[in-house]
C-alpha cells in the first residue's frame, strides 16, 4: 500500500468514526462529508476520474445537504444535553458488523474469480458513456424510472399533509 | 514573433523550469502554475470590485470611490489593508472551530476550478478527461461551505441566509448542469481544451462559436441566468439580502475572513464567466478570423471581464427577486425549457448539416418559450394592479 492510499484511508476511517462519536448532529455530519471526501480521493488514487468525481458531486453536493437540511427542519437540530447516542447501539453495533463480514466475505472471495489482470485497464470517459449509452443502458434507464417514482412518491407525501392542514 | 507572443507564459514557464534537474521540471512546472493561478485572479478581483463600485456608482448617478490615488484607483489597496488589520470578531456563542473553517474551506475549494480551464492555447493546468465533471464537483462542494459559515455563526440572519444559498443554489446548480450538457453532447468531449478547439473554426470571417446556433443561444441565455443565481449576485442575491437578513451568511464575519469570503465569491463569479465562455463563446478563440494575430490570452480574459460587465450592468439595474419567484422561476420555467433544449440538441445531432435543422430547432425552441411564457403569465393572473385600502 501506497503512502497516499494510506493517509486518506486513515483520514476516511476517522471521518466516519467521528461522525458516530461526535455529540453535535451538526458536527456529525461534517465528519461524514470528511468520510465521503476520503473516498472519493481514494477512487482518483485508483485512477477513476468519473467515479471519484460523481462522488464529490452527488455525495458532498447533493446528499451532505440533504442530510443537513434534514437535521435543521426537525426537532433534532438543538442537541439534548446527554448526547445523541441511541440506547440500542449494541443492537446496530451487531447488525454493521454482519453487513460488514457479509460486504468483506463477498469482497475476498472476489478476488479468486476474477482473471488476474496485469495491466490497468485503460477506462477513460468516453468508453463509461459508451458502456452506459449501449450495454447498461436498460439498467440506466430502471434506474432512472425509480428516481423518478421516488421523486413523485416525496411530492404525494408533501402535498397530502398540505391537504389534511387545509 | 505573434507565437512568441501568444505563447509567452509557457515559454517563460519552460525557461524558469529548465534551471532545476530534469526530475524536479514537472513538479515545478506545476506549482508555478498554481502561483501564476493565485497571483492572476486576486488582481482582476481587485480590478473587478473597483470595476464594480465605479460602474454602480455611475448608474446611480454618484462618483464612486474617488479618494485614494488617481481616480481611486488605489481604492482596492487600501481596502485590502484595512481588511488586514481590523479586528476579527468572533461571536461568543458561535462554533470557533467550524466558523474558522468555513472560510478556510471556501477559497480553495473556489481556486480549483481553474485547473482545468485553459486560459489561452496550450494555457492549462491539468488537460483532464473529464474536466467539466471536475468544475462541477468543486462548484458543488461551495455550499457546505456556505452552510457551515451560516450556521456556525449561531446567528438567525446568517442561519437564513445560508438556507437561502442552499436553497437557490442546489436549484440552478440543475439548470447550470444540464444547459453544459447540451455542449457536451455536440463536442463529444467532457475536457474543456477539446470543446475549446472543437469551437476553433471559422465560416468566412466568423467564428463557429456554440452560442451562434439555436441551441447554442438557448443555452447560453439559461447558462447565464444560472450562473448570477449560483453566484448570489444581483438580481438573485436574496441569500445576502442586506435590506432583509443584513449580510446573509456571513454577517458574523470581519475583517480578513470577511475579505476571504467577499474574494471568494468575486473568484467563484470569474470562474464560472470563464467556464461560459469556454463552453459558448469559444473560449481564447477569436471573434473574427483575421484578429487571429491577438495572443489567446488576451482573449480569454477580455471574454471574463465583458461577462464581469455585463454581471455589474445587471446588478444596476434589476431589482431583487423574491424567494417564491425565484424558486418557480428555476422549477418551473428554466429546468424544463433546458431540457427541451436537450431534445433539440439530440435532433439538431441527426438531423445533420444543412437549412433544415436551423429552421425546425429555432422553431421548437422559439414557440416552446412563447408558449410557455404565456401560459405562465395567464395561471399568474398579472394585470393592471388592484390597491385595498384600508377602510
Amino acid at each position: 500500500m501506497s503512502i497516499p492510499i494510506f493517509v486518506i484511508s486513515v483520514l476516511t476511517v476517522a471521518g466516519a468514526l467521528a461522525a458516530m462519536t461526535l455529540k453535535n448532529t451538526i458536527h456529525c455530519v461534517l465528519a461524514l462529508t470528511v468520510a465521503f471526501a476520503g473516498v472519493a480521493l481514494l477512487f482518483l488514487g485508483l485512477d477513476a476520474q468519473f467515479v471519484g468525481f460523481a462522488q464529490i458531486l452527488v455525495y458532498i453536493g447533493a446528499v451532505v445537504i440533504l442530510v443537513v437540511f434534514a437535521v435543521l427542519l426537525t426537532r433534532s437540530s438543538e442537541t439534548p444535553e446527554e448526547g445523541s447516542h441511541s440506547r440500542t447501539w449494541f443492537t446496530g453495533l451487531a447488525i454493521s458488523a454482519g453487513v460488514f463480514a457479509v460486504l468483506g466475505w463477498a469482497v475476498l472471495a472476489s478476488v479468486n474469480g476474477l482473471p488476474n489482470e496485469t495491466a490497468a485497464p485503460d477506462v477513460n470517459v468516453h468508453k463509461i458513456g459508451n458502456a452506459l449509452m449501449g450495454r447498461y443502458v436498460l439498467p440506466l434507464e430502471i434506474v432512472a424510472l425509480l428516481l423518478t417514482a421516488a421523486t413523485i412518491g416525496a411530492v404525494i407525501v408533501a402535498m397530502h399533509e398540505k391537504a389534511r392542514t387545509k | 514573433m505573434i507565437q512568441t507572443l501568444d505563447q509567452i507564459f509557457v515559454l517563460f514557464k519552460n525557461w524558469l523550469v529548465g534551471f532545476l534537474p530534469a526530475g524536479w521540471q514537472v513538479a515545478a512546472g506545476v506549482v508555478l502554475c498554481v502561483i501564476a493561478i493565485i497571483a492572476v485572479y486576486p488582481a482582476l478581483f481587485a480590478i473587478a470590485v473597483l470595476l464594480e463600485r465605479k460602474g454602480l456608482g455611475r448608474m446611480q448617478n454618484r462618483y464612486g470611490p474617488n479618494r485614494v490615488g488617481p481616480f481611486g484607483l488605489f481604492q482596492p489597496v487600501a481596502d485590502g489593508i484595512k481588511a488586514l488589520v481590523k479586528e476579527d470578531i468572533v461571536p461568543l456563542r458561535a462554533d470557533r472551530v467550524v466558523h474558522f473553517l468555513a472560510p478556510v474551506v471556501l477559497v480553495p475549494i473556489v481556486f480549483m476550478g481553474f485547473a482545468v480551464l485553459p486560459m489561452g492555447r496550450h494555457m492549462v493546468l491539468v488537460n483532464m478527461d473529464s474536466g467539466l465533471l471536475f468544475f462541477f464537483a468543486m462548484g458543488a462542494s461551495t455550499e457546505l461551505a456556505v452552510f457551515m459559515a451560516g450556521w456556525s455563526s449561531r446567528n438567525k440572519y446568517s442561519l437564513l441566509g445560508a438556507m437561502r444559498a442552499i436553497a437557490q443554489m442546489i436549484s440552478y446548480e440543475v439548470v447550470l448542469l444540464l444547459s453544459s450538457v447540451a455542449v457536451v453532447m455536440i463536442a463529444g468531449s467532457l475536457s474543456l481544451v477539446k470543446i475549446v478547439e472543437s469551437q476553433n473554426h471559422y465560416t468566412g470571417i466568423f467564428p463557429h462559436w456554440y452560442v451562434f446556433t439555436p441551441w447554442g443561444l438557448a443555452g447560453f441565455l439559461i447558462f447565464v441566468v444560472a450562473s448570477t443565481a449560483e453566484t448570489n449576485r444581483s438580481p438573485f442575491d436574496l441569500p445576502e439580502g442586506e435590506s432583509e437578513i443584513v449580510a446573509g451568511y456571513f454577517t458574523e464575519y470581519s475583517g480578513f475572513k470577511f475579505a476571504l469570503f467577499f474574494l471568494g465569491e468575486y473568484v467563484e463569479m470569474f470562474a464560472v464567466a470563464a467556464l461560459g465562455t469556454t463552453l459558448f463563446l469559444g473560449g481564447w478563440t477569436a471573434p473574427f478570423s483575421f484578429l487571429g494575430w491577438v495572443p489567446t490570452w488576451i482573449w480569454f480574459f477580455a471574454k471574463i471581464l465583458t461577462w464581469i460587465c455585463v454581471f455589474i450592468w445587471f446588478r444596476g439595474t434589476l431589482p431583487r427577486l423574491r424567494q417564491d419567484q425565484l424558486m418557480n422561476f428555476a422549477w418551473k420555467f428554466v429546468l424544463p425549457f433546458s431540457l427541451l433544449n436537450l431534445v433539440v440538441v439530440a435532433l439538431w445531432r441527426f438531423l445533420g448539416p444543412g437549412w433544415e435543422q436551423w429552421v425546425i430547432c429555432s422553431a421548437i425552441l422559439l414557440v416552446a418559450y412563447v408558449v410557455m411564457g404565456r401560459t405562465a403569465f395567464t395561471l399568474k393572473n398579472i394585470g393592471p394592479r388592484k390597491y385595498r385600502y384600508a377602510e
